[in-house]
C-alpha cells in the first residue's frame, strides 16, 4: 500500500508570535519551527497502517516549504518514514491554500498512492482548507478532523470516527482517500537513535515547481492581507478578595450577575 | 458574479442552528453594501421544516434539498447540490458556520466553484466594494484583516456566537425544493452514526457558559463539582489538556490550540495556570473568571475576575450562591 503523508512547517505551539516591524508577517526572529502538530499524528497513522498492512507498503512524506523544512522531513523519516518530496521553490513565499493544493496536488498525482494523511490545520494560517481542496483536485473522497481510524481487512475502506459538535460522526470511506488527523487519534512515536541514523541515508527527492511542470506561481491571487493586528489588551484583572471566602464568592456571583450580565 | 450573498442553513436534530440566523444577519450587512439580495440553502433531512423558522427572514429564496440520500451527512453528496446552487445563482458570498459541517464542506465547495474561501471568520465588514473579514491566525496568537482580490466567488465560514442573529424582516421566501442528484454509488464517503459525547450539555464551541477544569482538579470524579456547576447555569464542561492528558476529562471537551476554540459569553477556569495553548482557545470568551490558588497564576492577566483560592472550596460556594440567585 502506498502511503501519502503531509507535512508543514510550522511555528512552534510555545512560540510568542508578534507582528514584526513593517506590519506584513510576523517577526520570524528566535522562532523555533516544527512539525504542524496535527501532521504528526498524521505520520503515526500512516506508519501503523504500513505495519498493519505490510508486504511493500511504504510511507512517503511531501512537505512543501523552504530549505530549512528539511530538519523536519529527516525528523519524520527518524520516526519511520521510508522516503519524502520536498517541494523547494524560492517563488513560493508564503502560498495560499489554492496554490498549496494545485501543486501538492501534482506531486501527489506524480507519487501515486492509495490513502494520503495530513493535518485537520496548519497551525499557521489556520485555514483547515488544503486537505479538501486537494481531495476535489484529485477527486477522492476526504474524511476530516478524524479521531479514530480503522483499515478494513481487505484494505479497500476505512471506518472513521471525526469530531463533530457535541460527538463523533462515524464515515464509511472507500479509498483512495484522505484524511485530516485530529489530536487524540493516536501517540505519535519519538524517534529512536537508529531511526536518527537510517534517516539520514533515506531519499528526499527535492522538486522545484519547473520539476512539477509549472512555469510560475499557480492559482492566481485571490486574496490580499489588509492588515495584521496583535490581540486586544484584555482587561484588568478585577481580583475579589475578602476576609472570609464565602464573602468573596458571594460577591463574585453578584458581579456576575449584576455587572457583567453573564448569569 | 451577481451582488448576491447565499447562506448555507445548518440542520442538527431537525432544528436549524443558531448560527444560521448570525449568517443572515451578516449577509445583511453585505447587501447593504452590494445592493443584492440574500438567499439560502438547506440540504438534508428536515430542510423543509427548517425552511419555515427563517420563511420571513427577509430572503429572496430558500432552496430545499431534502431527497433520502441527503438524510446522512456525506460531504460528496452535499457539495454537489450546494456546487451546482452556487454555479446556477452566481453570488458574489457564501456564509457557512464554522462548525464541523462548514468546515469540510466549504473548501470542498470552494474548489469545486473555483473560489476563495476564508475560515473561521469573528467579524465582517463591507468596504470599498468588497467584504473585509476578521479572522484569527497563528491560533489565534494574531488576527488578520483579509479581503478578495478579484472577481472570485468568496466563501466565509463565520464562527458561532461572534456576530449578532438576525431577526424576521417580514416578506415571505420562496421556497425551491431541489433533487439530490446524487446516486447512492458515488457517494463514496458518508457518515452512517453519530455518537454523542457531551453528556447532554451543550457542545463546547456552542455554549454560552462554560465552566472548566485543568490539573488541578485531581481526578475525574473530581470534575462532579464543575459539572454541577455548569449544570446549574445550563453551560458545557470544558478541560485544560494537562487535565485530558490525565484521564480526567475526555479530549473532546478540551480547549486549547490543540483543543476547542471556545466562544463563550461566560468562562470559568478552574485550577488552570494559563498558559499560551490554553489561552488561544478560551481568551475571546467575552467574560472570564479565574479561580486558583496561586495569586501568580498567568490566567489572571487575561481574566476580567479573579479568586484566589482553593477550587475544592471556592467552586461548590460558587455553585451554593448562585442557586440561591438564580
Ligand atoms: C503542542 C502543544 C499543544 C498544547 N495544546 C493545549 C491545548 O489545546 N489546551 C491546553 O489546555 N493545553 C495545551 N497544551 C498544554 C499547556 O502547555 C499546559 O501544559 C496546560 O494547559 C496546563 O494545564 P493546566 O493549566 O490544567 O495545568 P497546570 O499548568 O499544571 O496548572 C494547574 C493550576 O492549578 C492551580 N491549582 C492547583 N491546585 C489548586 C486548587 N486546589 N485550587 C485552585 N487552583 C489550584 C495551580 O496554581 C496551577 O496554576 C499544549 C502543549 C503543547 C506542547
Ligand atoms: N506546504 C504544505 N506542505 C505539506 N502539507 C501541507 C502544506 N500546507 C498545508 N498542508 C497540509 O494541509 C493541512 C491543512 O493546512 P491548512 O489548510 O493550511 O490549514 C495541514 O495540516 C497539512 O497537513
Amino acid at each position: 500500500m502506498k502511503i501519502l503523508v503531509l507535512l508543514k512547517r510550522v511555528p512552534d505551539t510555545e512560540a510568542r508570535i508578534l507582528i514584526n516591524q513593517e506590519g506584513t508577517g510576523i517577526n520570524e526572529q528566535g522562532v523555533k519551527f516544527v512539525i504542524n502538530t496535527y501532521d504528526e499524528y498524521g505520520i503515526e497513522q500512516g506508519l501503523r497502517i504500513r505495519e498493519q498492512v505490510g508486504g511493500d507498503s511504504k510511507v512517503t512524506v511531501v512537505c512543501m516549504g523552504p530549505g530549512e523544512a528539511t530538519e523536519l522531513i529527516r525528523t519524520a523519516l527518524a520516526m519511520g518514514a521510508d522516503d519524502a518530496v520536498h517541494i523547494c521553490d524560492p517563488a513560493l513565499g508564503k502560498p495560499d491554500p489554492f496554490t498549496s493544493a494545485i501543486i501538492l496536488a501534482k506531486a501527489i498525482t506524480d507519487e501515486g498512492f492509495d490513502i494520503i494523511f495530513c493535518g485537520k490545520q496548519a497551525i499557521d494560517d489556520d485555514m483547515a482548507q488544503v486537505q479538501s481542496i486537494l481531495a476535489e483536485m484529485l477527486d477522492i473522497p476526504q474524511v476530516n478532523v478524524v479521531a479514530v481510524f480503522e483499515l478494513s481487512d481487505d484494505g479497500t475502506k476505512a471506518t472513521v470516527r471525526r469530531r463533530i459538535e457535541g460527538g463523533d460522526e462515524k464515515v464509511e470511506a472507500r479509498l483512495p482517500a484522505i484524511f485530516s488527523c485530529e489530536k487524540g487519534l493516536n501517540e505519535p512515536r519519538y524517534a529512536s537513535l537508529p531511526g536518527i541514523m537510517k534517516a539520514k541515508k533515506k531519499e528526499i527527492r527535492t522538486k522545484t515547481l519547473a520539476d512539477l511542470g509549472f512555469g510560475e506561481v499557480p492559482g492566481g491571487t485571490r486574496s490580499r492581507v489588509l492588515k495584521w493586528l496583535p490581540l486586544p489588551k484584555g482587561a484588568e484583572c478585577r481580583m475579589v478578595e475578602a476576609e472570609e471566602m464565602k464573602d468573596a464568592v458571594a460577591e463574585l456571583a453578584r458581579l456576575l450577575r449584576e455587572e457583567a450580565k453573564v448569569i | 458574479m451577481t451582488n448576491d450573498v447565499l447562506v448555507f442553513g445548518e440542520i442538527r436534530n431537525g432544528e436549524l442552528k443558531k448560527v444560521t440566523k448570525e449568517l443572515i444577519g451578516a449577509a445583511r450587512l453585505i447587501t447593504e453594501g452590494t445592493g443584492g439580495n440574500v438567499d439560502a440553502i438547506l440540504i438534508g433531512k428536515d430542510a423543509g421544516s427548517a425552511a419555515e423558522q427563517i420563511s420571513d427572514f427577509g430572503l429572496r429564496t430558500i432552496t430545499v434539498a431534502g431527497d433520502g440520500i441527503l438524510d446522512n451527512y456525506s460531504t460528496e453528496g452535499y457539495a454537489k447540490v450546494f456546487s451546482e446552487v452556487v454555479k446556477a445563482g452566481s453570488p458574489a458570498y457564501v456564509l457557512l458556520g464554522a462548525t464541523a459541517m462548514g468546515r469540510d464542506l466549504g473548501p470542498r465547495v470552494t474548489a469545486r466553484v473555483d473560489g476563495v474561501m476564508f475560515s473561521d471568520c469573528v467579524d465582517l465588514r463591507f468596504e470599498e466594494g468588497r467584504c473585509v473579514v476578521k479572522r484569527p491566525v497563528y491560533s489565534g496568537k494574531l488576527f488578520i484583516e483579509i479581503a478578495p482580490e478579484g472577481e472570485w466567488t468568496t466563501f466565509i465560514s463565520i464562527r458561532p456566537n461572534n456576530l449578532p442573529p438576525a431577526g424576521p424582516s417580514g416578506g415571505a421566501a420562496e421556497i425551491v425544493q431541489r433533487p439530490a442528484g446524487v446516486t447512492a454509488e458515488s457517494i463514496r464517503a458518508i457518515a452512517t452514526e453519530i455518537i454523542a459525547l457531551s453528556g447532554g450539555r451543550p457542545d463546547i464551541t456552542e455554549a454560552e457558559i462554560i465552566i472548566a477544569g485543568g490539573r488541578a482538579i485531581k481526578g475525574a470524579s473530581n470534575f462532579r463539582i464543575i459539572n454541577e456547576l455548569a449544570d446549574l447555569l445550563g453551560g458545557a464542561v470544558g478541560a485544560s489538556r494537562a487535565a485530558v492528558d490525565a484521564g480526567y476529562a475526555d479530549q473532546a471537551i478540551q480547549v486549547g490550540q490543540t483543543g476547542k476554540v471556545v466562544n463563550p459569553k461566560l468562562y470559568i477556569a478552574c485550577g488552570i495556570s494559563g498558559a499560551i495553548q490554553h489561552l488561544a482557545g478560551m481568551r475571546t470568551s467575552r467574560v472570564i473568571v479565574a479561580i486558583n490558588k496561586d495569586p501568580n497564576a498567568p490566567i489572571f492577566e487575561k481574566s476580567n475576575f479573579g479568586i484566589v483560592g482553593d477550587l475544592f472550596e471556592v467552586v461548590p460556594m460558587l455553585t451554593g450562591e448562585i442557586k440561591t440567585m438564580l
